[in-house]
Parts: C-alpha cells; sequence; structure tokens
C-alpha cells in the first residue's frame, strides 16, 4: 500500500531491458490523484513499456511500486480491475459490433448492471444507433472514441492512454480532450502519453523520457524554467533568411518560427543575446526578451535528445 | 479475485462465435474444405509397399514348408516377425496390427503335395490396408510357382505341371473388396481434422495477438485459462461438425462399414480433436503473426500425412521413419479409427491407441505451458 493515499502511482527505480537493450532506465514517477500526466518524449523512447509495466503487464527487471495502491510486482490482477488502459493501436475486435465490443469489454471486468452500463456509454457516444455497426467500418475519431468508452465501462480510478489520439483530426482530438479534463474533474487520474504538444500543454504535469531515461519531470508551468532557456523574439520581414543566418550564431540552440517572427533560444543567456541583439542590429528588426514558454522547452527537448542520446534506436517498442 | 469466472469464459466463448460466424471465408473452408479433400484423396491414393509384417502358422515343418517360407521372404513382400497358433491367435494379430498377413500352411502339406492332392495355403490379409496387403498379395502366386519349379526336381518332378501343385486362397479381412477407398476414408479423418484443428487454433489465438486485442484482454481481469478454453471450445464444435460430416459422407458415398464400437469412436476422436487443439496451441505460443501460424501448421501437417500410415504403409517405412512416426498423434488415430470402423474393434482393443494419444497430449501440453505468456514480457 502506498503511505499517501493521494498518490494514484508511484514508482521507483523501474528498469526494463529487452536483450542489450535498456528500455526503461531506473525510472521514477510519482502521479498525484485526479491529475493529468504528460508522458512526451520520442518514438521509441520507452513511453509505452512504462505505460504497460505500471499496469502490471510487463514485469520490470528491476525496481518495484504501486499503482492505485497496489503493488506492480504482484498485484496486477488488482490494479487491472481498477485501471482503464487504452493501447495505442485500436485494440477492440475489428469484426465485432460497436455494441458487442462494449458489452465484452463490460463482462471481462464483471460490470454491474451491464445492460445499463452499455447502453448509458453508447448514449455517451451518441452511438445508439448505429449500436450494430461493425468497428472495422469506424473511422479513426469514432474508434478512438469507442476504445475510451471500453476503458471506462468499470469506472477506472486511473486511466492510462498511449498516443490516445494519434491518426486524429484537430476537431476530434479537442472533444477527446474535453472529455479527459471532465474526467480529471470527477476525480480519475490520467496518465496520457503524447507527441503533440497542444496536448502536452492540456497537462498539470509533465515527464520528458528519451531512451528510456526521465529528463525532466514536473509541473507544466515550471518546465521551462527547469529547462533553463532564454528566448528573444526577432520580428521583421524575410524571416528565412534571418532564420538562416542566426542558427550558426554562439549561443544559438534553436530556431523556431511563431507568426510573424522567430524565436531564437539558448541555455547561456548573455551570449544569446549578444548574438541576437548584434544580428538584430546589422538588419534593423525588432527584438525583444521572452517569457520561455512550453513549446520552445519542449522543442529543445526533442532536438537535444537525439543529439544528446544519439545511441541506436532500436529499442523502439 | 476468483479462480475461474464461468462469466468471463462465456463471454470469450460467445464473442469467438460471433467471430467465426462473421469470417464467412474461414467457415466456408472449415466446412467445404474437407469434404472437397474426402473426394479427391478418397478416389485417388494406391501405394504398393514391401516387408510386411507376416506371422505363419506351421502345421507341417518339411523341407517343402521351409523353402515357400524362404522364398516369400526372400520376395521382400513378406517380412516373418512370428508364429501364431491357431486360428484364434492368428486373427488377434490382425486385428491388432502387430502382422499384416498370417500365411497357414496346414498340417500334412508336404505329404498331400507329394502325392498330388494340391493341399492349400492360406494367407489371411489384413486387407483393412488393401495398399499395403495388394501388391504382396498379387504377387505370392508367382513366388510359390517358381518355389515350385526349383524344389520339385528329380523323382517329384511329375508334381509340377498345369495346373499349379497347391494352391492358395487369400481371405481378405476387414475389406473383402480389396478397395483402397475403405482404407483411405477413415484414414482422411484424422488428415483433415488435424489439418483444421491444428491450423485454425493457432491461427485463431495469434489473431489476437497480431491485432493487438491480446494487450487489450490481458489489461482486463480475465484469466488465461478462462481465454483459452473459450477461443478452444467452439473449434471442437467444429470438430464435431466435420466428424459428422464426414461419416454421413463416407457411408453415403463411399459406403464405407462401421463395425466396431461407437463408444470406441467416440472416445477416440475426442481424444484426437484435444491432442491436435493443444498443438495449435502449443504453435501459437511459438509464433507471433498469422502466416507463422500458417506455415508451422503446415509443418505438423506433413508428417501427418507422410510418417502416419496415411499415405504410406507404416510397416513399409524404415526403423528411424516409424520412430519419428510413432511421434505423431495421426499415426495413433489412424490405427484406432481403421480398427474400430474396419476391424470390429472394441475399447479394449484399442487402448495403447489412448494411452499413446494420451502421452503426446501431456508432452505437448508441459511444453505449450511453459512457453504461455500472461504478461507480454
Amino acid at each position: 500500500m502506498t503511505d499517501d493515499l493521494d498518490i494514484a502511482i508511484d514508482a521507483r527505480g523501474i528498469t526494463k531491458i529487452y536483450g542489450k537493450n535498456t528500455v526503461v532506465d531506473n525510472f521514477d514517477i510519482r502521479v498525484p490523484k485526479g491529475a493529468i500526466y504528460g508522458f512526451l518524449g520520442p518514438n521509441g523512447s520507452g513511453k509505452t513499456t512504462t505505460i504497460r509495466i505500471l499496469c502490471g503487464l510487463l514485469t520490470p527487471d528491476a525496481g518495484n511500486g504501486t499503482c492505485v495502491g497496489h503493488d506492480i510486482r504482484t498485484e496486477s490482477d488488482k490494479i487491472k480491475a481498477q485501471v482503464g488502459y487504452m493501447t495505442q493501436k485500436f485494440s477492440l475486435y475489428q469484426d465485432l459490433t460497436i455494441r458487442e465490443n462494449l458489452d465484452f469489454v463490460a463482462r471481462m471486468f464483471a460490470v454491474k448492471n451491464r445492460k445499463k452500463r452499455v447502453n448509458d456509454a453508447l448514449e455517451g457516444l451518441g452511438l445508439s444507433d448505429r449500436s450494430h455497426q461493425i468497428a472495422a467500418n469506424l473511422s479513426g475519431g469514432w474508434k478512438q472514441r469507442l476504445a475510451l468508452a471500453a476503458c471506462l465501462i468499470h469506472d477506472p480510478k486511473l486511466l492510462l492512454l498511449d498516443e490516445p489520439t494519434a491518426g486524429v483530426d484537430p476537431k476530434a482530438r479537442r472533444e477527446f480532450w474535453d472529455e479527459i479534463r471532465r474526467l480529471s474533474k470527477r476525480g480519475v487520474t490520467v496518465l496520457v502519453s503524447t507527441h503533440y504538444m497542444d496536448e502536452a500543454v492540456q497537462c498539470d504535469n509533465l515527464a520528458y523520457i528519451a531512451y528510456g531515461k526521465k529528463l525532466i519531470d514536473g509541473p507544466s508551468a515550471s518546465i521551462a524554467k527547469q529547462v533553463g532557456l532564454t528566448t528573444y523574439r526577432i520580428e521583421g520581414e524575410q524571416l528565412s533568411d534571418l532564420e538562416e543566418r542566426i542558427k550558426g550564431e554562439p549561443g544559438v540552440a534553436q530556431v523556431a518560427r511563431f507568426g510573424t517572427g522567430i524565436h531564437v533560444s539558448g541555455v547561456d543567456a548573455a551570449i544569446l543575446r549578444d548574438s541576437v541583439k548584434r544580428i538584430a542590429t546589422q538588419e534593423n528588426r525588432k527584438w525583444s526578451e521572452q517569457p520561455a514558454g512550453l513549446e520552445e522547452a519542449f522543442i529543445y527537448l526533442m532536438t537535444g535528445s537525439s543529439d544528446n542520446f544519439s545511441k541506436p534506436n532500436e529499442a523502439a517498442r | 479475485m476468483k479462480w475461474f469466472s464461468i462469466n468471463r469464459f462465456v463471454a470469450v466463448l460467445a464473442k469467438e462465435f460471433v467471430q467465426m460466424r462473421r469470417d464467412r471465408v474461414t467457415f466456408a473452408m472449415m466446412i467445404g474444405l474437407p469434404i472437397i479433400q474426402l473426394l479427391l484423396f478418397g478416389f485417388a491414393i494406391n501405394a504398393d509397399p514391401r516387408n510386411l509384417p507376416t506371422m505363419i502358422d506351421l502345421g507341417d515343418n518339411g523341407p517343402m514348408t521351409r523353402a515357400v517360407v524362404s522364398a516369400m521372404q526372400t520376395s521382400d513382400y513378406f517380412e516373418f516377425i512370428g508364429y501364431v497358433n491357431g486360428y484364434e491367435d492368428g486373427e488377434r494379430a490382425l486385428r491388432t496390427g502387430s502382422a499384416n498377413f498370417v500365411v497357414v500352411i496346414p498340417p500334412n502339406f508336404e505329404r498331400d503335395l507329394i502325392r498330388g492332392d494340391k493341399p492349400e495355403i492360406l494367407l489371411a490379409a489384413d486387407a483393412s490396408d488393401p495398399s499395403a496387403t495388394g501388391g504382396a498379395v498379387n504377387a505370392l502366386g508367382g513366388i510359390l510357382n517358381v518355389v515350385a519349379r526349383q524344389n520339385l526336381t528329380g523323382p517329384l518332378a511329375h508334381v509340377v505341371g498345369q495346373p499349379a501343385p497347391f494352391s492358395i486362397n487369400v481371405q481378405r479381412h476387414y475389406n473383402p473388396e480389396g478397395s483402397t477407398a475403405t482404407n483411405i476414408v477413415p484414414g482422411l479423418l484424422g488428415i483433415i481434422l488435424s489439418m483444421t484443428m491444428v491450423m485454425i487454433t493457432a491461427v485463431a489465438i495469434v489473431k489476437e495477438t497480431e491485432q493487438g486485442t491480446m494487450e487489450m484482454l490481458i489489461a482486463t481481469p480475465v484469466r488465461p485459462l478462462e481465454v483459452m478454453l473459450g477461443k478452444i471450445l467452439p473449434y471442437v464444435f467444429v470438430g464435431y461438425v466435420q466428424t459428422l460430416v464426414f461419416l454421413a459422407a463416407s457411408f453415403a458415398i463411399f459406403d464405407i462399414p462401421f463395425t466396431g464400437e461407437k463408444l470406441a469412436f467416440f472416445i477416440g476422436f475426442n481424444l484426437y480433436i484435444i491432442v491436435n487443439l493443444a498443438l495449435g496451441f502449443l504453435i501459437s505460443t511459438l509464433v507471433r503473426s498469422q502466416m507463422q501460424a500458417m506455415q508451422l501448421s503446415f509443418f505438423t501437417i506433413l508428417p501427418s500425412i507422410l510418417l502416419s500410415g496415411f499415405m504410406f504403409p507404416f510397416s513399409g517405412m524404415p526403423g528411424w521413419a516409424q520412430f519419428l512416426g510413432t511421434g505423431v498423434p495421426a499415426t495413433h488415430f489412424l490405427r484406432l479409427i481403421r480398427k474400430v470402423m474396419l476391424k470390429g474393434a472394441g475399447v479394449s482393443d484399442v487402448t495403447s491407441e489412448y494411452i499413446s494419444l494420451v502421452v503426446i497430449l501431456l508432452v505437448i501440453g508441459l511444453i505449450a505451458a511453459k512457453h504461455y505468456r500472461q504478461t507480454l514480457d
């Protein structure tokens, strides 16, 4: 049992090794109850493996911890009954209808008042009149909504969502996140892995993972600070030329375009300032310091990780 | 947490039936292909083997008798493996399959021969496998004529002449017309069951892994045993349907008799279906994709056809091949079904086949249980 009842996931030193690849490396995680916790990181960084370990589908090679108050090594049965796990790939039966799929999952979890639960879920989805449609014929957005409904059929305390919005259009994605926030308000803890910046912004807490190592972890608001970036905004015409010119300058770690300007960021504030000032003055452009946002931090981490860890990326799973 | 939940098991079972019903092509194959195979192979197969186990009932032991025996042995068709004493003994040897032939040399054979009484040699053949015995029976006439010419010389030369100095009476047991279909058709049930049961089970289980639904299943509280039974049982049902279709076809089209105990057959084919499902399950634990499952299943089907005594007589194979064949479930089911359908055997006559199938089942089950992963590791 956890010592702290307000913690949904508490794990330390989680390590998983496949052959010679350390897919998850000495990973610590602590997720407060009711939080939306985001997992960011490039493909193959160990997000999926970590999620699988947390809900008892994989046994870690080292480390231990609890998930919804139960030991992840020995009590995976109890964890499974309280966790909704939405896999990266659509993992319901393509050849069953929407209703059959929901009904099947409900039976697996031995849900009480099954018929009513399934009907409610169908209504919630707005699919009551299409409940006899075969799942294979659904569009990506609908499949994702169905998968979410299936995860929720047994009222889980914790939702594990593995890249839930991959291949889903922006409108459906927004609706999906509205639903996630509603659930979070009702006290459901959500752990979600994603590639998307706009989704990361929605999370209360963020962890950034690369090659199985957690590089950064904290409340969303403090991530930029933790990364330690300073950002300058330069405005004007012909941004492409400017972008090219400034890229190699000392102190410039990354250049990204935002609207009518470019954001130039770096970790060494003084050197960066000199470079930006010199270029901007030469070209007679407006420049100003900018509070480094999550976007800059995120892009910095994404590009930085591939430099810092240019190990072969075979660990992808 | 309950160890086994009937509810979840029934849910998996029901789901599997729905999926089976939706997949029309596979369903049609499960029922249609066996019939096609039955018709195709039932009419197509034949062969001419050698070195068939033969027992002898020696009523006489003179030089002429020994010459007959040694000529039969030299012909390569017959291999003498022992003696029997009396009709009962010979009948038992044929029924249990320890011998394909029993040769009965009548008492006073030599005396009657010299007297010119034209004594009769009885050749009792297990014709339930006519491809095994047919060639040997046909060759026997020639063999004996040569024996007569070579041995009846000098003062006995007058005995040789037209017609032959002695005659052969061939008794075809269990399949009087020597019809190949009578032999092939019961064997085909073994092959067809093995083919569909192994392959479909392996594919159905791997399909869950390949399509990612296994990950969802494992993430629910469902137990491996519930999944396993729920997934396998529908195919036992398919096996029953195949057997029924097969029996109907073999009576209606091929006129195959069913002389033995129904119970012996019932126990046998259930056991055989279970062995094959276990084999399919084992395959599913070894492979990662449906394609691999298909390939590995095919790999198990060839020995069922070639080494089991279905295509070529078991007794005609070299020792090492017989050894391999003993490990093939179809070998034992083939013996069992031929004994029961054609030779009128009962439960007590086929216990050795039951035991062999159970031993194979245990071995397969142990390996499968070792390989099955409850987690995704």
